[in-house]
Protein backbone atom coordinates (compact mmCIF):
# COMPACT_ATOMS: atom_id res chain seq x y z
CA UNK A 1 0.00 0.00 0.00
CA UNK A 2 0.78 3.91 -0.34
CA UNK A 3 1.31 4.86 3.09
CA UNK A 4 1.98 8.55 2.37
CA UNK A 5 3.49 8.27 5.98
CA UNK A 6 6.20 11.27 6.34
CA UNK A 7 8.32 13.40 8.54
CA UNK A 8 10.84 15.60 8.58
CA UNK A 9 13.81 16.77 10.57
CA UNK A 10 15.88 20.40 10.04
CA UNK A 11 19.39 18.92 9.63
CA UNK A 12 22.68 21.13 9.34
CA UNK A 13 25.52 18.94 8.11
CA UNK A 14 26.64 17.57 4.95
CA UNK A 15 25.86 14.69 2.79
CA UNK A 16 27.88 12.65 -0.18
CA UNK A 17 25.67 12.75 -3.03
CA UNK A 18 26.81 11.22 -6.91
CA UNK A 19 28.51 13.92 -6.93
CA UNK A 20 29.76 14.76 -4.23
CA UNK A 21 29.70 16.65 -0.92
CA UNK A 22 26.66 18.87 -0.49
CA UNK A 23 25.34 20.25 2.30
CA UNK A 24 22.37 18.94 3.62
CA UNK A 25 19.38 20.75 5.28
CA UNK A 26 16.50 18.18 5.84
CA UNK A 27 15.61 15.17 6.73
CA UNK A 28 12.49 12.99 4.85
CA UNK A 29 11.70 10.38 6.60
CA UNK A 30 8.91 7.88 5.21
CA UNK A 31 7.86 4.69 5.88
CA UNK A 32 6.34 3.60 2.70
CA UNK A 33 7.27 1.31 -0.68
CA UNK A 34 10.92 0.84 -1.06
CA UNK A 35 12.73 1.36 -4.67
CA UNK A 36 15.36 -0.55 -3.63
CA UNK A 37 15.02 -2.79 -0.78
CA UNK A 38 13.87 -6.18 -0.81
CA UNK A 39 10.83 -5.17 1.20
CA UNK A 40 7.19 -4.58 0.97
CA UNK A 41 7.42 -1.68 2.93
CA UNK A 42 10.69 -0.03 4.61
CA UNK A 43 11.61 3.07 6.42
CA UNK A 44 13.05 5.83 3.81
CA UNK A 45 15.54 8.60 4.73
CA UNK A 46 15.92 11.10 2.25
CA UNK A 47 19.24 13.38 3.29
CA UNK A 48 17.68 16.83 0.97
CA UNK A 49 18.95 19.74 -0.30
CA UNK A 50 15.45 21.17 -1.97
CA UNK A 51 17.08 24.39 -3.11
CA UNK A 52 19.41 22.29 -5.04
CA UNK A 53 16.99 20.13 -6.92
CA UNK A 54 15.90 16.17 -6.39
CA UNK A 55 19.09 15.01 -7.45
CA UNK A 56 20.70 16.39 -4.01
CA UNK A 57 19.62 13.28 -2.15
CA UNK A 58 21.15 10.55 0.09
CA UNK A 59 18.83 7.76 0.42
CA UNK A 60 18.82 5.06 2.31
CA UNK A 61 16.33 2.57 3.13
CA UNK A 62 15.52 0.47 6.16
CA UNK A 63 13.87 -2.31 7.18
CA UNK A 64 11.86 -1.58 10.53
CA UNK A 65 13.56 -2.87 13.14
CA UNK A 66 17.18 -2.29 12.15
CA UNK A 67 16.28 1.61 11.51
CA UNK A 68 14.91 1.46 15.51
CA UNK A 69 18.94 -0.14 16.33
CA UNK A 70 20.18 3.10 13.51
CA UNK A 71 18.19 5.10 15.98
CA UNK A 72 19.49 3.83 19.13
CA UNK A 73 23.05 4.31 17.90
CA UNK A 74 22.53 7.59 16.97
CA UNK A 75 21.49 8.52 21.00
CA UNK A 76 24.16 6.21 22.09
CA UNK A 77 27.31 8.03 19.93
CA UNK A 78 25.44 11.35 21.32
CA UNK A 79 25.02 9.91 24.94
CA UNK A 80 29.03 9.36 24.66
CA UNK A 81 30.00 12.36 22.99
CA UNK A 82 28.31 14.54 25.69
CA UNK A 83 30.37 12.65 28.06
CA UNK A 84 33.39 13.17 26.64
CA UNK A 85 32.97 16.32 24.57
CA UNK A 86 30.88 19.48 25.05
CA UNK A 87 28.75 19.50 21.83
CA UNK A 88 27.84 22.36 19.93
CA UNK A 89 25.82 22.74 16.36
CA UNK A 90 27.99 25.70 15.81
CA UNK A 91 29.47 25.49 12.72
CA UNK A 92 33.54 26.28 12.98
CA UNK A 93 33.98 29.45 11.38
CA UNK A 94 36.25 29.64 8.75
CA UNK A 95 38.80 32.40 9.87
CA UNK A 96 41.85 32.90 7.05
CA UNK A 97 44.73 35.17 7.84
CA UNK A 98 46.64 35.70 4.59
CA UNK A 99 49.83 37.44 3.88
CA UNK A 100 51.45 38.02 0.59
CA UNK A 101 54.15 39.81 -1.27
CA UNK A 102 52.80 41.08 -4.39
CA UNK B 1 3.63 -16.71 -35.76
CA UNK B 2 5.12 -13.76 -35.79
CA UNK B 3 5.39 -10.85 -33.46
CA UNK B 4 4.70 -7.59 -34.47
CA UNK B 5 7.22 -4.85 -34.25
CA UNK B 6 6.49 -1.97 -31.98
CA UNK B 7 8.40 1.49 -31.32
CA UNK B 8 9.03 2.78 -27.99
CA UNK B 9 9.94 6.58 -27.03
CA UNK B 10 10.00 9.55 -24.85
CA UNK B 11 7.73 12.39 -26.41
CA UNK B 12 6.45 15.21 -25.17
CA UNK B 13 2.74 16.03 -24.49
CA UNK B 14 0.78 19.15 -23.03
CA UNK B 15 -0.25 18.46 -19.83
CA UNK B 16 -2.38 20.54 -16.95
CA UNK B 17 -1.95 24.35 -17.60
CA UNK B 18 -0.61 23.46 -21.02
CA UNK B 19 2.58 22.71 -19.48
CA UNK B 20 4.73 20.16 -21.38
CA UNK B 21 5.78 16.77 -19.50
CA UNK B 22 7.40 13.90 -21.05
CA UNK B 23 5.82 10.64 -21.49
CA UNK B 24 7.02 6.93 -22.62
CA UNK B 25 4.47 6.07 -26.03
CA UNK B 26 4.88 2.41 -26.73
CA UNK B 27 3.15 1.40 -29.64
CA UNK B 28 2.66 -1.51 -32.49
CA UNK B 29 4.91 0.05 -35.53
CA UNK B 30 1.67 -0.32 -38.28
CA UNK B 31 -0.78 1.85 -39.37
CA UNK B 32 -3.56 0.79 -37.50
CA UNK B 33 -6.08 1.33 -36.49
CA UNK B 34 -5.14 0.65 -32.74
CA UNK B 35 -7.09 1.21 -29.19
CA UNK B 36 -5.06 3.50 -26.63
CA UNK B 37 -4.39 3.01 -23.14
CA UNK B 38 -3.07 5.87 -20.91
CA UNK B 39 -0.94 3.70 -18.22
CA UNK B 40 -0.63 5.72 -14.90
CA UNK B 41 2.25 5.00 -13.26
CA UNK B 42 2.82 3.99 -9.63
CA UNK B 43 4.06 5.85 -6.50
CA UNK B 44 7.74 4.67 -7.07
CA UNK B 45 7.53 6.47 -9.91
CA UNK B 46 8.30 6.83 -14.04
CA UNK B 47 10.35 3.70 -13.42
CA UNK B 48 11.72 0.58 -15.33
CA UNK B 49 8.57 -1.12 -15.27
CA UNK B 50 5.87 1.12 -15.40
CA UNK B 51 7.56 1.32 -19.01
CA UNK B 52 7.67 -2.38 -19.45
CA UNK B 53 4.33 -2.57 -18.30
CA UNK B 54 3.58 0.62 -21.40
CA UNK B 55 5.25 -2.33 -24.04
CA UNK B 56 3.30 -4.68 -22.45
CA UNK B 57 0.00 -3.42 -23.66
CA UNK B 58 1.84 -2.14 -27.22
CA UNK B 59 3.01 -5.94 -27.74
CA UNK B 60 -0.85 -7.00 -27.28
CA UNK B 61 -1.82 -4.41 -29.97
CA UNK B 62 -2.41 -0.99 -27.42
CA UNK B 63 -1.06 2.21 -28.51
CA UNK B 64 0.31 3.02 -25.05
CA UNK B 65 1.68 6.17 -23.62
CA UNK B 66 2.54 6.68 -19.85
CA UNK B 67 3.04 10.21 -19.10
CA UNK B 68 5.54 10.96 -16.35
CA UNK B 69 3.06 12.58 -13.32
CA UNK B 70 6.36 13.86 -11.30
CA UNK B 71 7.63 15.62 -14.26
CA UNK B 72 7.48 19.07 -12.70
CA UNK B 73 9.60 18.24 -9.75
CA UNK B 74 12.74 17.39 -11.92
CA UNK B 75 15.05 17.20 -13.74
CA UNK B 76 16.35 13.97 -12.20
CA UNK B 77 16.50 10.15 -12.17
CA UNK B 78 12.57 8.70 -11.73
CA UNK B 79 13.87 7.67 -7.76
CA UNK B 80 14.52 11.33 -7.22
CA UNK B 81 11.59 12.75 -8.52
CA UNK B 82 9.26 10.35 -6.62
CA UNK B 83 11.21 10.87 -3.57
CA UNK B 84 10.60 14.53 -4.16
CA UNK B 85 6.70 13.95 -4.81
CA UNK B 86 6.91 11.67 -1.56
CA UNK B 87 7.99 14.44 0.45
CA UNK B 88 4.98 16.90 -0.79
CA UNK B 89 2.60 14.09 0.23
CA UNK B 90 2.03 13.44 -3.46
CA UNK B 91 0.12 15.95 -6.10
CA UNK B 92 -2.59 17.62 -6.80
CA UNK B 93 -5.23 15.55 -8.44
CA UNK B 94 -6.59 18.75 -10.43
CA UNK B 95 -2.77 18.32 -12.31
CA UNK B 96 -2.91 14.76 -12.70
CA UNK B 97 -6.29 15.12 -13.88
CA UNK B 98 -4.95 17.49 -16.74
CA UNK B 99 -1.93 15.51 -17.60
CA UNK B 100 -4.64 12.24 -17.97
CA UNK B 101 -6.53 14.69 -20.01
CA UNK B 102 -3.52 15.50 -22.10
CA UNK B 103 -2.85 12.07 -23.14
CA UNK B 104 -6.05 11.13 -24.13
CA UNK B 105 -6.15 14.33 -26.47
CA UNK B 106 -2.62 13.28 -27.52
CA UNK B 107 -3.86 10.34 -28.33
CA UNK B 108 -7.46 10.90 -30.09
CA UNK B 109 -5.50 12.83 -32.63
CA UNK B 110 -3.01 10.00 -33.75
CA UNK B 111 -3.71 8.85 -37.26
CA UNK B 112 -2.86 4.80 -35.82
CA UNK B 113 -5.29 5.52 -33.48
CA UNK B 114 -9.03 3.92 -33.37
CA UNK B 115 -10.68 5.87 -31.14
CA UNK B 116 -11.31 4.18 -28.12
CA UNK B 117 -8.59 5.15 -25.67
CA UNK B 118 -8.33 3.18 -21.56
CA UNK B 119 -6.59 4.47 -18.60
CA UNK B 120 -5.07 1.66 -16.00
CA UNK B 121 -3.07 2.80 -13.01
CA UNK B 122 -1.42 1.03 -10.46
CA UNK B 123 -0.71 1.93 -6.48
CA UNK B 124 -1.61 5.61 -6.38
CA UNK B 125 -1.99 5.42 -10.29
CA UNK B 126 -4.83 2.84 -9.67
CA UNK B 127 -6.86 5.92 -7.20
CA UNK B 128 -6.29 8.56 -9.96
CA UNK B 129 -7.83 5.97 -12.85
CA UNK B 130 -10.69 5.70 -10.46
CA UNK B 131 -10.75 9.19 -10.06
CA UNK B 132 -9.97 9.96 -13.98
CA UNK B 133 -12.76 7.15 -14.92
CA UNK B 134 -14.85 9.68 -13.28
CA UNK B 135 -13.31 13.00 -14.16
CA UNK B 136 -11.50 12.50 -18.08
CA UNK B 137 -13.31 13.10 -21.08
CA UNK B 138 -12.41 10.88 -24.40
CA UNK B 139 -12.32 7.47 -23.02
CA UNK B 140 -14.23 4.10 -22.98
CA UNK B 141 -12.88 2.13 -20.19
CA UNK B 142 -10.55 2.08 -16.71
CA UNK B 143 -8.63 -0.39 -14.39
CA UNK B 144 -7.98 0.43 -11.25
CA UNK B 145 -5.22 -1.97 -9.97
CA UNK B 146 -5.25 -1.66 -5.57
CA UNK B 147 -5.57 2.21 -5.95
CA UNK B 148 -5.23 3.21 -2.52
CA UNK B 149 -7.42 5.96 -0.66
CA UNK B 150 -10.34 6.15 -2.77
CA UNK B 151 -12.45 5.40 0.01
CA UNK B 152 -11.08 7.94 3.07
CA UNK B 153 -12.34 8.08 6.49
CA UNK B 154 -13.46 11.17 7.76
CA UNK B 155 -10.47 11.83 10.19
CA UNK B 156 -8.43 11.74 7.53
CA UNK B 157 -10.03 14.06 5.06
CA UNK B 158 -8.93 17.30 6.23
CA UNK B 159 -12.17 18.46 4.75
CA UNK B 160 -11.98 17.61 1.06
CA UNK B 161 -13.57 15.01 -0.72
CA UNK B 162 -12.30 10.91 -1.58
CA UNK B 163 -12.65 9.94 -4.71
CA UNK B 164 -15.41 7.69 -4.18
CA UNK B 165 -17.33 10.93 -3.80
CA UNK B 166 -17.19 11.40 -7.42
CA UNK B 167 -18.33 7.68 -8.04
CA UNK B 168 -21.88 9.01 -9.42
CA UNK B 169 -19.94 10.93 -12.46
CA UNK B 170 -17.86 7.86 -13.34
CA UNK B 171 -18.33 7.97 -17.32
CA UNK B 172 -16.97 4.35 -18.31
CA UNK B 173 -17.04 1.02 -16.92
CA UNK B 174 -14.24 0.18 -14.40
CA UNK B 175 -12.49 -2.84 -13.75
CA UNK B 176 -10.64 -3.52 -10.30
CA UNK B 177 -8.02 -5.70 -9.13
CA UNK B 178 -7.26 -6.11 -5.65
CA UNK B 179 -5.14 -8.39 -3.47
CA UNK B 180 -7.11 -9.58 -0.08
CA UNK B 181 -4.11 -9.25 1.55
CA UNK B 182 -3.75 -5.43 1.15
CA UNK B 183 -4.37 -3.22 3.99
CA UNK B 184 -4.80 -0.24 1.37
CA UNK B 185 -7.68 -0.55 -0.19
CA UNK B 186 -8.23 -3.39 2.61
CA UNK B 187 -11.19 -5.58 1.61
CA UNK B 188 -13.48 -4.03 4.06
CA UNK B 189 -12.46 -0.74 1.85
CA UNK B 190 -12.84 -2.55 -1.58
CA UNK B 191 -16.78 -3.12 -0.44
CA UNK B 192 -17.33 0.21 0.36
CA UNK B 193 -16.04 1.28 -3.40
CA UNK B 194 -18.15 -1.67 -4.45
CA UNK B 195 -21.23 -0.72 -2.72
CA UNK B 196 -20.54 3.04 -4.20
CA UNK B 197 -20.24 1.91 -8.03
CA UNK B 198 -23.76 -0.93 -7.44
CA UNK B 199 -25.18 1.90 -5.46
CA UNK B 200 -24.82 4.87 -8.77
CA UNK B 201 -25.65 2.27 -11.27
CA UNK B 202 -22.16 1.62 -12.54
CA UNK B 203 -20.77 -0.98 -14.66
CA UNK B 204 -17.81 -2.46 -13.16
CA UNK B 205 -16.14 -5.85 -12.30
CA UNK B 206 -13.91 -6.42 -9.67
CA UNK B 207 -11.56 -9.66 -8.88
CA UNK B 208 -9.85 -9.91 -5.93
CA UNK B 209 -7.07 -12.04 -5.06
CA UNK B 210 -6.10 -14.75 -2.36
CA UNK B 211 -2.09 -14.77 -1.56
CA UNK B 212 -1.93 -11.39 -2.85
CA UNK B 213 -1.38 -7.81 -1.26
CA UNK B 214 -0.14 -4.61 -3.26
CA UNK B 215 1.54 -4.44 -6.34
CA UNK B 216 1.44 -7.99 -7.22
CA UNK B 217 1.98 -7.65 -10.65
CA UNK B 218 5.53 -5.64 -9.84
CA UNK B 219 7.98 -8.52 -11.17
CA UNK B 220 10.78 -6.76 -9.24
CA UNK B 221 9.04 -6.38 -5.83
CA UNK B 222 8.88 -9.14 -3.34
CA UNK B 223 5.07 -9.06 -3.15
CA UNK B 224 5.00 -10.35 -6.73
CA UNK B 225 2.85 -13.25 -6.95
CA UNK B 226 3.12 -14.74 -10.53
CA UNK B 227 0.17 -16.77 -10.95
CA UNK B 228 -2.56 -14.14 -9.43
CA UNK B 229 -0.56 -11.62 -12.13
CA UNK B 230 -1.01 -13.78 -15.09
CA UNK B 231 -4.42 -14.31 -14.33
CA UNK B 232 -5.10 -10.45 -13.80
CA UNK B 233 -3.80 -9.00 -16.91
CA UNK B 234 -6.04 -11.48 -18.57
CA UNK B 235 -8.38 -9.80 -17.00
CA UNK B 236 -7.50 -6.62 -17.99
CA UNK B 237 -6.78 -7.44 -21.65
CA UNK B 238 -10.18 -9.10 -21.76
CA UNK B 239 -11.65 -6.04 -20.36
CA UNK B 240 -10.14 -3.64 -23.18
CA UNK B 241 -11.17 -6.19 -25.85
CA UNK B 242 -14.65 -5.93 -24.59
CA UNK B 243 -14.74 -2.09 -24.39
CA UNK B 244 -11.72 -0.60 -26.95
CA UNK B 245 -11.80 -3.21 -29.49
Amino acid sequence: MCTWIIHHANLMGSGKGTTGWFPIEQANVAYDHPADAPLDHAVLIDFVNADMGPAARVAVELSAQSARGLVQAILNALDDGEKQHAITDQPTPLLVHSSFVD
Amino acid sequence: MLYPPMTGETIEITGFNNDKIDAYLARPSGAGPYPAVVVLHHAPGWDEWCMEATRKFAHHGFAAICPNLHHRVGPGSAEDMAAAVRDRGGMPDEQVMGDIQGAVNFLATQTYHNGKTGVIGFCSGGRQSYLAACKVTGMAAAVDCWGGRVWVPEEDRNGKPAAIDFTGEMSVPLLGLFGNDDQNPAPAQVDLIEAALKKNGKTYEFHRYDGAGHGFFATDRPGYRPVQAVDGWKKVFAWYDKYLG
